[in-house]
């Protein structure tokens, strides 16, 4: 264990691992205890620490990143259709797909930095999404999007068995992926996700991303060839953005192009902030925020109000239903973008700030000063 | 004259305009292996611009930089680095969001692991040669002890130490310092001096631009001139001291 990971990341992996697959107690008092939910917190938990893996640690920020996850949709949904309704090749393929995608569009997006660089990934993301919605109807099935059906050929499968009857769903070797199941089934890839994150942390690679983000000029004139390094973080973070997508699919076996619109990008961006950028668990803390407030705040309707508002007179009721309104169901992005406002303005660091703020003052209490000085000259995890 | 046939770094006929501005004109310079050689002019004399080109930050609009037999001019930063040739900055450029023993440790895997290279599978913490190399640096320039310090909290002077250790731990054929000493106190500079001597003990070839006359007169073998885009003096110190047209430039653009 010694020479393989350092007693620091052992506790830490242990610890992610634990919460994780301990998850369907743990989110019991919070009412988010069950499986389409918490399937969804590892998705796009999955989501977004591949997509912390380039901003985190190169900081160029895309602001394109779910055509990748709508990619690997798409791609996992058409193995489902020729291939098999196993999720292992659907997987694979997905995340293949989603890597070249990434490698072209990485490609020519890297040749710029900074705001170009995200205008430019937010426009191949646009042109995905007008190309999956339109001119490739064909392969996407455009507005409906795209579903498994009885007569698709399934190669692989009718090799070995007859088609089953019934409505085809995924499975992983016979093994259904509803329910718990689905929800292991992701967070198992969680697992493994966050293992590689913190591998790329700690690695020689990772710290020259973090070369790369802190002064790009340095790293040229130190020797680096810093494009490549930017467009292998760039490949990696596109293929775990794949991957979520692929296990959307899996979870609820509809593509839809709406997966790959610049919202969707802007989520993605969002959970990473939210949680703390640069860190390993923020992202999947930002991911499982917004996940479970949009459960929330997104099924409150009118009635819902009404009871709870309840207590007030008549009149005062009805405004204070009015006004909340506009911030619940369909209009729960203006929730979130107050949520967001606040975090930037008082947590710029994101909820891994407070929570590094709130150990510190807990250590200066204990152990006076000392542990100041310790807090300032700490480097970013 | 003096023998130059070992010259390492030949810069031919290299001009560079900005605009209307001629900010070099007709330089040709020859640095000789192994030796010291400084340049030094008033401010907006274009020395840093001559590094500039040097390195491959900025094309000379005409004329070529040969390093080592190899033309460097047209090639990327990273390719004349790994070439070996090694810049300190006129302002510090170093990883403020890194630790100082990062900042060290970084440069370390540019010289092993060349311009790009996936090592993910491998963890810094097991980098046990780098990390002892790097620290061994930080010993030299006296900065042991705040390798765990932010790059970035750092006093300027420290952070000229610091870019310097950058580049040494890198063994550069060539150094090129832009007033490594600018910003530090008396004591810090002859600190850094003796760790300039030290190296060049080691047969390190160095171009260092300063103002400070007396690091120039205690490092220098040669010194050049440059005025104006010029070089307008060249010759051993005690020769471009007595210079009468040296005193003319330094008085005159100075003041
Ligand atoms: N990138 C640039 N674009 C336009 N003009 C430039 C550029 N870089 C330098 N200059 C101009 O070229 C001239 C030479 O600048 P340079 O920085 O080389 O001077 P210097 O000798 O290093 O001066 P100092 O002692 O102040 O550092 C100056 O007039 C400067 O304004
Ligand atoms: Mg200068």
């Amino acid at each position: 264990m010694t020479s393989f990971m350092s007693r620091k990341d052992f506790i830490l992996f242990a610890g992610f691992t634990i919460v994780v697959l301990l998850l369907p107690i743990l989110a019991a008092p919070f009412g988010a205890a069950y499986p389409d939910l918490l399937q969804r917190f590892m998705i796009y938990g999955i989501f977004a620490v591949g997509f912390n893996i380039l901003f985190g640690l190169t900081g160029y920020l895309s602001f394109g990143h779910a055509a990748f996850f709508g990619v690997g949709s798409y791609a996992a949904m058409w193995s489902f259709k020729l291939l098999s309704i196993n999720a292992l090749p659907a997987l694979i393929f997905a995340v293949i797909i989603a890597g070249l995608f990434a490698l072209a569009i990485g490609y020519v997006s890297l040749r710029r930095s900074g705001i170009y660089f995200s205008i430019l990934t937010l426009a191949f993301a646009q042109m995905s999404y007008n190309l999956a919605y339109s001119v490739l109807t064909p392969i996407t099935n455009g507005e409906t999007g795209l579903r498994m059906t009885l007569q698709d050929p399934r190669a692989l499968d009718r090799l070995f068995f007859e088609a089953s009857p019934g409505a085809p769903v995924p499975s992983i070797f016979g093994m259904s992926l509803s329910g718990w199941n689905g929800f292991y089934f992701t967070a198992l890839f969680m697992i493994a996700t966050f293992f590689l994150a913190m591998r790329i942390n700690n690695s020689p690679f990772g710290m020259m991303l973090k070369g790369i983000k802190s002064n790009q000029n340095r790293m040229n004139y130190t020797g680096f060839n810093t494009r490549p390094y930017t467009l292998t973080a760039f490949v990696i973070s596109g293929m775990l953005a794949g991957l979520a997508g692929a296990l959307l699919v899996v979870t609820d076996p509809l593509a839809g192009a709406e997966r790959m619109r610049w919202t969707a990008s802007g989520e993605v961006v969002l959970m990473t902030i939210l949680g703390g950028v640069g860190t390993l668990v923020g992202p999947v803390i930002g991911a499982m925020m917004i996940k479970y407030f949009e459960n929330i705040f997104s099924s409150f309707n009118a009635n819902v109000l009404n009871n709870f508002y309840s207590f007030l007179p008549d009149g005062v009721r009805e405004v204070m239903v009015t006004i909340s309104s506009k911030f619940v169901g369909e209009g729960w992005h203006l929730s979130l973008g107050l949520i967001f406002v606040l975090i930037v303005m008082f947590l710029p660091g994101g909820v891994m700030e407070g929570v590094r703020r709130i150990a510190a003052s807990f250590n200066r209490r204990a152990n006076g000063n000392k542990a100041e000085a310790r807090v300032a000259t700490a480097p970013a995890e | 004259m003096h023998p130059q046939n070992n010259v390492v770094l030949h810069v031919a006929d290299v001009h560079k305009r900005f605009g209307g501005l001629h900010a070099l004109a007709d330089i040709d310079l020859q640095v000789e292996e192994g030796k010291t050689h400084a340049i030094i002019g008033p401010n907006g004399a274009g020395k840093s611009t001559l590094l500039n080109v040097i390195i491959g930050r900025l094309p000379p609009t005409s004329g070529a930089v040969i390093f080592d037999g190899t033309i460097l001019t047209g090639k990327k930063p990273h390719e004349i680095n790994q070439l070996g040739v090694a810049r300190v900055f006129q302002t510090p450029e170093i990883f403020s969001d890194l630790s100082v023993l990062q900042n060290v440790m970084t440069p370390a895997f540019a010289r092993r692991d060349g311009a790009f290279k996936i090592n993910m599978f491998r963890q810094v913490d097991n980098e046990h040669e780098i990390r002892e190399e790097a620290e061994a640096m930080l010993e030299d320039v006296g900065l042991i002890s705040r390798r765990e310090v932010h790059a970035g909290a750092l006093s300027r002077g420290d952070k000229r130490r610091l870019e310097l250790a950058m580049c040494l731990i890198q063994k550069p054929r060539l150094l090129l310092l832009d007033e490594p000493t600018a910003g530090m106190s008396r004591h810090d500079t002859n600190t850094t001096i003796e760790l300039l001597k030290k190296i060049k003990a080691r047969g390190m070839t160095k171009i260092i631009i300063e103002h400070d006359m007396h690091v120039v007169f205690s490092l220098a073998d040669k010194i050049s001139v440059l005025a104006g885009g010029r070089i307008i003096a060249e010759g051993l110190p005690e020769e471009v001291r007595g210079d009468p047209r040296v005193q003319e430039a330094y008085l005159g653009g100075a003041h």
